[in-house]
């Protein structure tokens, strides 16, 4: 792996994406208006302020993990791909590459994200914006780290689209969304401490509460980290320079 | 063999359930430009895998540049344009260029230079979406040509490409081979064939001839190069080579 490399990866990928405005739209714009959308349809109900935190995890991870998986997907298909493992770059320059690309976006959508919930939508925050901030963003890329992973299981569009619903669905009943992760069965609390998307919407969830210190927000900050550094070695591990 | 850029000795690849390629031995000498010719489905594509290492499943001995195929160390001194162009569409000629060439720190000047050769300077900015077929089975040639490597791998470089443009690029592979770089050169065009030093014909993955055009016109008696592949590939339909070889054993 080199500096020099892994740069000009990133690069190409930001190059790609400035040349197509519509992506760079939905990646910052559509998350933002989502939880828009949740805070007026629960305008005059307390909901909003229960589920907002969770949201705020759910929807960037989503969308920079769908975005993320098609993307690396056409690379893998297009031969570019293959070009790139004949030549002197190592395969985690070009998973960082992506990374890189990816996270700086999911750096801009969670701030968006973060500022339209509380300064425009009033979801309300007792602890620091800036820890939920720094949550808000490291799930975000959590969700381009596991795209980039999921995109080495598939062969085709159509097998992207069913890792939505088999990657993130279950997350997504898991974390908390719909029941506070305590009062759900015991295997199912057990199974819900090892997916990411938990922690993470634990973590906001205790900053829009203030109801943890920060030794608390902390842990959940890394073991998130933990499963991006994974997420990202087992990508490149994957990747394969001979393929049959 | 020092002066082999490819040596393979019993080369056998598996794709799927099948063996594609049967026990094939061949050398290319250095600075020759050889062709790769044989019916579709007959392993070229396979074959140049190989040789570029990026084919799993392969048995026996390939070697390139004295190292075996897919070596480190081979990756700088090896261009390989597959069959489908492979270049990002969703950036210009230029923009794809100065990527591939910082893998190889082959800098600016080495850019415009493989722009110039396969006359692609005019459209060097513009998106590689919007070229037509022939351009843009230009622009990933123009890519495997960065730094200059010893050895081309080109699968099919000039399919789609009107008669003026496929001389042009003979000439350039001709004017490659004599400073010294080897060429690989897959077609289904016969004519271009006999621009060759060397033919290699495959069919059902195992090698049919492997000599010079002049060669294989005198072998087969034909008149033109169409003719000789014809002659080869249907005159010695697969269930009777075994009456051939023993004809010729005895
Ligand atoms: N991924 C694969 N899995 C299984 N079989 C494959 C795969 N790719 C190719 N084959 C088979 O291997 C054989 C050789 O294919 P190859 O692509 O090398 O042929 P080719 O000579 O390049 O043909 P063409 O001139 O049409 O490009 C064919 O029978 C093909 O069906
Ligand atoms: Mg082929």
């Amino acid at each position: 792996m080199s500096a020099r490399l892994t740069f000009a990866a990133t690069g190409r990928v930001l190059t790609q994406i400035r040349h197509d405005p519509r992506t760079i739209a939905l990646l910052l714009i559509v998350p933002s208006l989502l939880i828009g959308l949740l805070a007026w349809i629960f305008m005059d109900t307390p909901v909003f302020n229960q589920v907002g935190p969770a949201v705020l995890a759910l929807f960037p991870f989503t969308i920079m993990f769908v975005v993320t998986s098609m993307t690396t997907l056409r690379e893998r298909r297009t031969g570019t791909l293959e070009r790139q493992l004949t030549l002197p770059i190592g395969k985690l320059d070009i998973i960082m590459g992506y990374a890189l690309a990816f996270g700086l976006l999911a750096v801009f959508q969670a701030g968006i994200a973060v500022g339209f919930s509380v300064w425009l939508f009033g979801l309300e925050i007792s602890g620091s914006v800036w820890w939920l901030l720094a949550i808000a963003v490291a799930d975000a890329v959590l969700g381009t780290a596991l795209g980039l992973l999921a995109s080495a299981f598939a062969n085709t569009e159509f097998q992207v689209a069913q890792f939505m619903p088999a990657f993130v669905f279950p997350q997504m009943l898991l974390g908390g969304l719909l029941l506070p992760r305590d009062q759900m069965p015991d295997v199912l609390y057990a199974i819900s401490d090892w997916l990411p998307l938990s922690h993470a919407i634990d973590a906001l969830n205790a900053v829009a509460r203030d109801d943890q210190d920060d030794a608390y927000l902390l842990t959940k900050l890394l073991i998130i980290v933990a499963f991006i550094v994974g997420a990202i070695v087992l990508g490149s591990v994957t990747l394969k320079r001979r393929t049959p | 063999m020092v002066n082999s850029a490819i040596h393979t000795d019993d080369l056998r690849v598996r794709r799927g359930k099948r063996e594609v390629l049967h026990g094939i031995s061949f050398d290319v000498p250095q600075g020759s430009l050889v062709g790769l010719l044989g019916p579709s489905g007959s392993g070229k594509t396979t074959l140049m895998r190989a040789i570029v290492g990026v084919q799993r499943n392969v048995t026996g001995v390939v070697n390139v540049l004295g190292h075996a195929a897919g070596s480190a160390i081979l990756r700088r001194q090896v261009g390989y344009v597959t069959q489908d162009a492979s270049v990002y569409g969703d950036l210009t000629i230029r923009q794809n260029l100065n990527y591939f060439s910082s893998m190889l720190r082959a800098g600016r000047a080495d850019v415009e230079r493989v722009l110039e050769s396969t006359d692609l300077t005019e459209q060097a900015n513009q998106m590689v979406d919007s070229l037509s077929g022939g351009q843009l089975s230009r622009a990933s040639l123009a890519v495997a040509l960065l730094g200059s490597p010893e050895l081309l791998v080109l699968d099919e470089p000039t399919v789609g490409l009107d008669p003026v443009l496929r001389m042009d690029l003979w000439a350039l592979f001709r004017r490659l081979a004599e400073s010294g770089t080897t060429l690989l050169v897959s077609s289904h065009v016969m004519d271009e064939a006999t621009r060759c030093d060397r033919l290699l014909l495959l069919r059902d993955g195992e090698i049919l001839a492997d000599e010079t055009p002049a060669g294989l016109l005198e072998r087969t008696g034909a008149a033109d190069a169409d003719a000789a592949f014809l002659a080869l590939i249907r005159h010695r339909p697969k269930h009777l080579d075994a009456e051939f070889d023993g004809e010729a054993a005895s």
